[in-house]
């Protein structure tokens, strides 16, 4: 058991956990913050993708007790009001069905476009490559992110 | 392990209509530590709404707020339910605000998700439901006036009466409107007045779901609320013994509960409980059969060579046609095992006190949940409440209430309210899969190449009737021979996204490409001389509207240029299911030397079309499934345990896997229909069929990437 002080959205918050815990279930079952999502565990779909200092990390694997100062970024901080451009893209293309995977999605897209502003259509194929979704909205998935890019 | 305190709380709020309808509970979660102007402007508004019927309530400023009742999981039946109420209604949909209903039996029927059926079902009550309050506020607006009502017009939520220069919101009319009785009978609009219907409406979850707020029954969560996982046993066996020692020793686990040939490890959050469950030590026996995946390819085989089938149709005299024929045509395909695998996993908040039972969680029928609670416990459906959660997927595994048992058990068991969660590895291997199958396809051919015998023999495990047997080609064939035989097997099996078709439809479809092949005819030609013959002369009853049939066809081979370009090797499919048709044309392009699946163009018949934008998305989605599941999926088994046991080895479809899907619809003029199956049916066997022209190998079982027909294809997938 560890007391942890972690830099998640802007603020600190202090969790009493053990070591292994994965930040995905410090985030969910500790801080409530649950737009991060628990699907495979493995670091295989991306659903539980957060912002590790900017780069996207799946939560699912990453041990709390490796955290440290990084600063660490939700769905829930991405943007005060939900108007950062990808969730304004997601929004205007109307990506969802389930929307389960989505939080996930936005994040994987964001700390890309952030490193890689003007990507090409394959380096986007690339990047989002790494999430899954069970729906199949992949079409709509890409199509947001080149969106985004445009009106970043 | 303690939990740290949270930043927020969520509060339930049960909110009472003020006038006749009677109770409305709605659940509000509000968010821990972000703004709740949304959730609380609802909030305002239901606190003064009047109850109109049950579907709908207006609030004296005008907003709307509607009932949806059926689960959403992806379908956008929480977007396209209310745009229905709303048309009739004609309001404003930006005053529309949508909830999610709980279980009423009361007010709704038919209140889940399941069979495509949701539309069909309620198209009529939601048009009446919107016509009904319309009717009422135009009286109100009449009586306030003192002018007739035949002279007031609405439009987009406001009332006018052109002669005297009055008009109004609804909102203004509401008290008085709330006191009239509502009419027996309704006009509903004409379709071509329609100003809601038909346009692309946007998901009405959207911002929750971009910004994470909770909605999913994964993310529910009570103060004081334990969590629980499960161990359950292999398929075909039962606890022998079972030392918990270890797992109870696991900071944070509180307790360990076994029920029936289950072991739930029971905790205060959910990391301790993925540690615990691993330090189970359970050995299990046999208690039935513990199968494997050889098994049932040998069960298959012998059954269809000498198992009891159960005859679903029969049309002239088969045995007399395959003598005379010309040409026969045989093959067998097989497909195996699939878990739902919907993203969210299965879990279930329950909290059962005394005869009372509170269940709130994610499933596509509610009612179930209800009554398999009623059950367990011994007590009245009606002392028990369900909340209906945005469902992360469900893809028919949420048609069960297996999760729903384990967490009405725990709950009893430790006399404390509990959320169940089943990690991956629990989906994949206690899933409710779709059942392996096998078909046998023989068709006689006369001297012409026509086809004057038709036979079809499936085998399936717990599969009921593995045919469709009223579908197409009955109906179209002289002589048909439909039987069913379904194997016993002790591995659950389940409802999976368009039952039954979403492999036949593959297996004929591809046997059809064979037969077109053997009778020297193009596979557009074959099928429209089949649908003739079904037109003209119908050989015996048909499941089908062979018109629509036509028209799909001739319109997926304009828009795909059927035919045109030589450098493109094509693959058809069509198919009827669930009330909706659906023809597919894969082009496969000889891109560099590699054979490259370049897209796919769908042509729909699903009636009206209510939101083009999620009608184009259960498309492509239909396809997108149809095909991932087609191509690379596979699900094993050994003495009862699934080989694949995460997303690392079962493998599913990814972005770069797919190809562009163009998608058109055509108005037969028809009710809408649903939307949530059709399209994947056909999809597997466009892909298989182009795969054929391009290549020369037929793929006979999926997944076709591990068929030794396709082991030195280098299939390119593209997108443009």
């Amino acid at each position: 058991m560890a007391t942890l002080n972690l830099k998640i959205n802007g603020k600190t918050h202090t969790v009493d956990v053990e070591d292994d815990t994965p930040l995905l279930w410090v985030l969910r079952d500790h801080l409530g913050l649950v737009g991060t999502k628990y699907s495979c565990g493995i670091a295989q779909c991306g659903a539980c993708t957060v912002h590790l200092n900017g780069n996207a990390t799946f939560s699912c694997v990453t041990p709390v007790s490796s955290v440290g100062n990084s600063e660490v970024t939700t769905i829930e901080g991405l943007s005060e009001n939900g108007d950062h451009p990808v969730q304004k893209a997601w929004e205007e293309i109307d990506v969802a069905q389930c929307g389960f995977c989505q939080p996930g999605q936005i994040m994987q897209a964001a700390a890309f476009l952030k490193n890689n502003p003007s990507p090409s259509m394959e380096e986007i194929d690339n990047a989002m490559n790494r999430n899954i979704c069970r729906c199949g909205t992949y079409h709509k998935v890409r199509e947001a992110v080149a969106q985004a890019a445009k009106t970043k | 392990m303690s939990t740290i305190t949270r930043e927020g709380r969520r509060d339930f709020l049960k909110i009472v209509g003020t006038t006749a309808g009677g109770l409305f509970i709605g659940f509000n979660w509000s968010s821990c530590d972000s703004p709740k102007v949304e959730v609380l402007s609802t909030e305002e508004v239901l606190a003064q709404v009047k109850n109109f019927n049950a579907y709908l309530s207006i609030a004296p400023s005008g907003d709307v707020v509607i009932y949806s009742p059926n689960p959403e999981l992806g379908q956008n039946i929480k977007t396209s339910f209310p745009m229905v109420v709303a048309e009739e209604l004609d309001a404003d949909w930006s005053k529309v605000r949508v909830i999610q209903a709980n279980l009423d039996t009361e007010k709704f029927d038919r209140q889940l998700t399941g069979g495509s059926g949701a539309m069909p079902h309620s198209w009529e009550r939601l048009r009446k439901a919107g016509a009904t309050a319309k009717y009422v506020l135009v009286a109100a607006a009449a009586q306030t006036w003192n002018v007739p009502a035949e002279e007031i017009t609405v439009e987009s939520g406001i009332i006018s009466h052109k002669e005297s220069g009055k008009s109004g919101h609804f909102g203004e009319f509401v008290e008085v409107a709330s006191t009239m009785s509502a009419p027996e009978e309704v006009t509903l609009k004409d379709k071509k007045d329609f100003k809601i219907i038909g346009t692309p409406v946007k998901n009405v979850d959207a911002k929750e779901i971009y910004t994470g707020k909770p909605m999913y029954g994964l993310d529910f969560y009570r103060e004081g609320m334990k969590h629980a996982m499960i161990q359950r046993a292999p398929f075909g066996m039962k606890i022998k013994s079972m030392d918990d020692g270890a797992a109870r020793g696991v900071s944070g686990v509180t307790d360990v509960v076994t029920f029936g040939n289950s072991v739930a490890v029971v905790g205060t959050s959910t990391w301790p409980l993925l540690k615990a469950k691993k330090l189970l030590r359970i050995e299990y026996e046999a208690d039935g059969n513990v199968e494997s995946t050889a098994d049932h390819d040998r069960i298959f085989k012998d059954l269809l060579e000498n198992g009891k089938a159960d005859v679903r149709r029969k049309d002239g005299n088969v045995d007399k046609a395959f003598k005379t024929a010309a040409k026969v045509v045989e093959a067998e395909y097989q497909c195996p095992f699939l878990a739902h695998s919907p993203m969210e996993p299965e879990n279930f908040f329950a909290h059962v006190q005394g005869d009372r039972c509170e269940l709130i969680g994610p499933t596509q029928t509610p009612d179930r949940a209800r009554q398999t609670a009623a059950q367990i416990l011994g007590i009245p459906p009606e002392n028990i409440t369900v909340e209906i959660t945005r469902l992360g997927g469900g893809f028919g595994r949420r048609l069960r209430a297996d999760y729903v048992e384990e967490a009405v058990e725990v709950s009893r068991a430790i006399n404390g309210p509990v959320k169940i969660v089943w990690s991956r590895e629990d989906e994949l291997t206690g899933g409710a899969y779709r059942p392996a199958v096998r078909y046998k396809f023989s068709a006689a051919l006369d001297n012409a190449g026509n086809m004057i015998g038709y036979k079809l023999k499936g085998v399936g495990m717990n599969a009921g009737n593995t045919t469709r047997e009223n579908n197409f080609p009955s109906g179209a064939v002289e002589n048909v021979l439909i039987e069913s035989i379904s194997y016993d097997s002790s591995i659950t099996t389940n409802a999976w996204r368009a039952p039954i078709t979403n492999f036949l439809a593959y297996a004929e479809q591809s046997f059809l490409d064979e037969v077109a092949l053997a009778a020297g005819k193009d596979p557009v030609q074959l099928r429209l001389e089949l649908y003739e013959k079904a037109k003209n002369n119908p050989v015996g009853e048909l499941g089908y509207n062979v018109n629509r049939m036509i028209a799909v066809t001739k319109e997926v081979a304009e828009k795909s240029n059927w035919g045109k370009n030589p450098n493109v090797k094509q693959g058809l499919s069509v198919y009827f299911s669930h009330r909706s048709y659906v023809a597919q044309v894969a082009d496969i392009e000889m891109d560099g030397g590699s054979p490259t699946l370049k897209r796919i163009t769908a042509v729909t018949d699903c009636g009206m079309v209510v939101n083009p934008t999620g009608a184009n998305h259960q498309v492509r989605g239909g396809i997108v499934d149809g095909m991932g599941h087609a191509m690379y999926t596979n699900l094993t088994f050994e003495n009862g345990v699934p080989k694949q046991k995460n997303y690392d080895s079962y493998r599913l479809i990814r972005l770069k896997e797919v190809p562009e899907i163009n998608t058109h619809f055509l108005d037969s003029g028809f009710d809408p229909t649903g939307l949530g199956e059709p399209a994947l049916p056909p999809t597997g066997g466009a892909i298989a069929n182009a795969i054929f022209a391009a290549t020369g190998r037929r793929l006979r079982s999926q997944p076709f990437i591990e068929q030794k027909e396709f082991s030195d294809i280098k299939l390119e997938i593209k997108r443009t």
